[in-house]
């Protein structure tokens, strides 16, 4: 289902810095076993819920919507459980050194901003977040840039998921009008490339 | 003349239905799906009114969350989600292996086996190990529940082209050191994210002497790299391979194809973004010590570091909250740390071969006292493999449990999840926290290492068991 259009989001920030947070711990595996898509935020990071000094357990910050992160954020396991989760909870973007290739782009599909700044800046929006917990971070997807006390910073992202968040569009929508491009290709590929029509798998292979 | 293309390039170019500014839509021809992240999908396309554009490209298997003790799912979510995509694939005509087929099993060993990954072609999965085909010469790739709606709908992806690492493994390749250590080598040294936004050519003579089954543990694992994908270029154990299988080509379609994967290699002169180079002469097994695949240490000599001799303070705290989770201290000697678990199989090593250098290790031998050794094979066709040739046997004297095919303790979906506190020699992929259990500690290892930890009590390599232990 397509997020609605997503433009410029203002909110607090919280301060995870640890690296390579892999998805098994932003959404446990045993969290998903549901068929659903929402109603995740239970699961999110709920191996370290409750140890202490996790920075998501203060109560002050659990409004917060902007998570700042470390290098490698979201590596691992395709699970988009884990962006369900994050959203689910209330994050409208997260910011960090790196992502993990998988992770960013269902970020982006499900219209939670995944942005990379260079470490000084993520050190220094940390530093800022965790000195004025009531800090307004800014996440402006029009212009492409973060701004937050003194800090005013481009990023980089994805021209065809930003094309899509601004506009709240369909990526499968926007697929399907390339319709003819997609037949024509059919038309033209390998004639041995395999084939699972029923039943073709019950030749030789089977035991 | 065209430029010279890396064979990443070509594939890619092969696939491109439409190209863009920033990314092109690619065809993909071969999507597998399973239990885990399709529901929603589904749920999707349903909820548009779409139909899946290509069942006849699609199969599914249930692998990631049911039980290896019994063909009965006694858990109700896992029970719900795997009738849930029995009954998608029946209301879309997918082709679909269930728990209790003698074809299922972890969708990335299945699906080579029957033959339906070819080099030269795109395979995506919503599940990030789907990179294995790789070994095949495939460009393969996981992907998200968004993507496979995107998939399941249109056969088709938006991607941004990758950037392209070469690695050559270069030297000579010790007795001992298999696949599995290879590519440990290889995320210790560029670290858990060192392949970020690449996909990588696995190339130089090393890789050519390689398995086919040996080559998907390395591919698997790319992606521990934090790689999108990882492949080989075919060659003739690549056609060997294939020749046979129920999907492959036969007649005059069969000689069509491998006229073109012989052509499928990367030109002399075409350029990789990265070129990595690991020396193979002096490895010795790899096993992990933290709490991300690449906090690794060579078995031989290696002992558990110290967080402050790493350069990065991002990499010291990562050091640090690594031990405290693993409950370890620095310089202890890996060969030191004491075990009372140990999972051989997974999409990483559960496939013949590695069942094979498992047992070559354990027969003769028991499993030491209190420690409890599952082998899960890959696949119903790895285990009746197996079977023929005895391999079970051997297992099950040496004390270990044998059973059916599927993801298990891998990931800890099914009631192989851990429950009390257990320090594991794992064969699988990631010794992320918590995985295998909520105070699991997993330590990666390769197919022998496991056996001989399993005799041993503790991190082992057949090497350290010459004597007295058989
Ligand atoms: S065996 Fe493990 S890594 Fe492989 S697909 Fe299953 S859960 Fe994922």
């Amino acid at each position: 289902m397509t997020p609605p259009p997503l433009t410029v989001h203002t909110g607090r920030a919280v301060v995870l810095a640890r690296d390579d947070v892999d998805t098994d711990q932003i959404t446990p595996a045993q969290f998903c076993k549901r068929l659903t898509k929402h109603g995740y935020e239970d699961a999110l990071f709920a191996g370290w819920r409750g140890q202490p000094g996790f920075p998501l357990d203060q109560p002050h910050l659990r409004d917060a919507s902007v998570l700042v992160a470390g290098n490698n954020f979201g590596t691992g396991s395709s699970r988009e459980h884990a962006v369900w989760a994050l959203r689910d909870w209330g994050f409208v973007a997260v910011i960090a050194i790196s992502f993990g290739d998988i992770f960013r782009r269902n970020a982006l599909k499900n219209g939670l901003l995944a942005i990379s700044l260079p470490e000084a800046d993520v050190a220094a929006l940390s530093k800022a977040a965790e000195t004025d917990p009531d800090l307004p971070v800014t996440v402006d997807l029009e212009e492409c840039e973060v701004r937050a006390g003194e800090l005013r910073r481009r990023f980089d992202v994805d021209s065809h998921a930003r094309y899509l968040l601004l506009n709240g569009l369909d990526d499968i929508a926007l697929t399907e009008q390339q319709d003819e491009d997609i037949s024509r290709y059919e038309r033209g590929r390998k004639p041995w490339l395999p084939s699972l029509r029923p039943g073709c798998l019950s030749g030789r292979g089977a035991s | 003349m065209s430029a010279p293309r890396t064979i990443i390039d070509k594939v890619w170019d092969d696939h491109v239905v439409r190209s863009g500014d920033a990314s092109d839509l690619l065809y993909i021809d071969l999507h597998l799906v399973h239990e885990v992240t399709s529901p929603q999908a589904f749920d999707g396309i349903e909820h548009q009114g779409r139909a899946v554009r290509r069942p006849d490209l699609t199969l599914a298997v249930e692998d990631h969350n049911v039980p290896t003790d019994s063909l009965l799912i006694r858990d109700a979510m896992s029970k719900a989600q795997v009738q849930q995509l029995r009954a998608n694939c029946e209301r879309h005509g997918i082709e679909h292996l269930a728990h209790g087929d003698g074809r299922q099993g972890v969708v990335h060993v299945v699906a080579p086996e029957l033959g339906l990954v070819q080099p030269g072609m795109t395979v995506v999965c919503g599940d990030s190990h789907t990179s294995t085909h790789g070994a095949l010469g495939a460009l393969a790739f996981g992907v998200g529940t968004s993507d496979v709606e995107h998939v399941l709908a249109t056969q088709t992806l938006s991607l941004a082209r990758p950037r392209t690492m070469a690695v050559e493994f270069t030297g000579a390749l010790p007795p001992d050191v298999s696949p599995k250590d290879l590519v440990m080598a290889l995320i210790a040294q560029i670290g858990a994210n060192g392949a970020h936004g690449h996909v990588l050519e696995y190339r130089g003579p090393v890789i050519r002497q390689i398995s086919m089954e040996g080559r998907m543990s390395i591919c698997n694992m790319t992606v521990e790299a934090g790689a999108r994908a990882g492949l080989v270029a075919p060659d003739e154990i690549t056609e060997d391979y294939l020749a046979g299988r129920p999907a492959a080509p036969t007649g005059a379609q069969w000689d069509d194809a491998v006229a073109a994967w012989r052509e499928l290699r990367t030109d002399e002169g075409a350029r990789f973004d990265r070129t990595v180079v690991v020396d193979t002469s002096e490895l010795t097994p790899f096993v992990t010590w933290g709490t991300n695949p690449g906090q690794a240490a060579p078995l031989g000599d290696g002992v558990v570091p110290d967080p402050d001799s790493f350069s990065e303070p991002g990499e010291q705290a990562a050091a640090r909250r690594a031990l405290a989770y693993m409950g370890l201290e620095p310089g202890t000697r890996m060969r030191d740390i004491p075990i009372d678990t140990v999972f051989l199989g997974s999409c990483t090593n559960g496939r013949i071969e590695d069942l094979r250098a498992a047992a070559a290790v354990l027969d003769g031998r028991k499993v030491a006292p209190g420690v409890r050794m599952i082998v899960v094979p890959g696949s119903m066709q790895v285990r009746a493999q197996a079977e023929r040739e005895g391999l079970d046997e051997v297992f099950t004297a040496a004390g270990a449990q044998w059973r059916l095919a599927g993801c298990s303790m891998c990931l800890g979906m099914n009631n192989d999840r851990l429950g009390g506190p257990a320090r594991v020699a794992s064969t699988s992929n990631r010794n992320y926290e918590r995985r295998q259990g909520d105070h699991a500690r997993t330590h990666l290892v390769s197919p022998s290492t496991a056996a001989a930890t399993a005799v041993a009590g503790h991190l082992a390599s057949p090497r350290d068991l010459i004597g007295g232990d058989r």
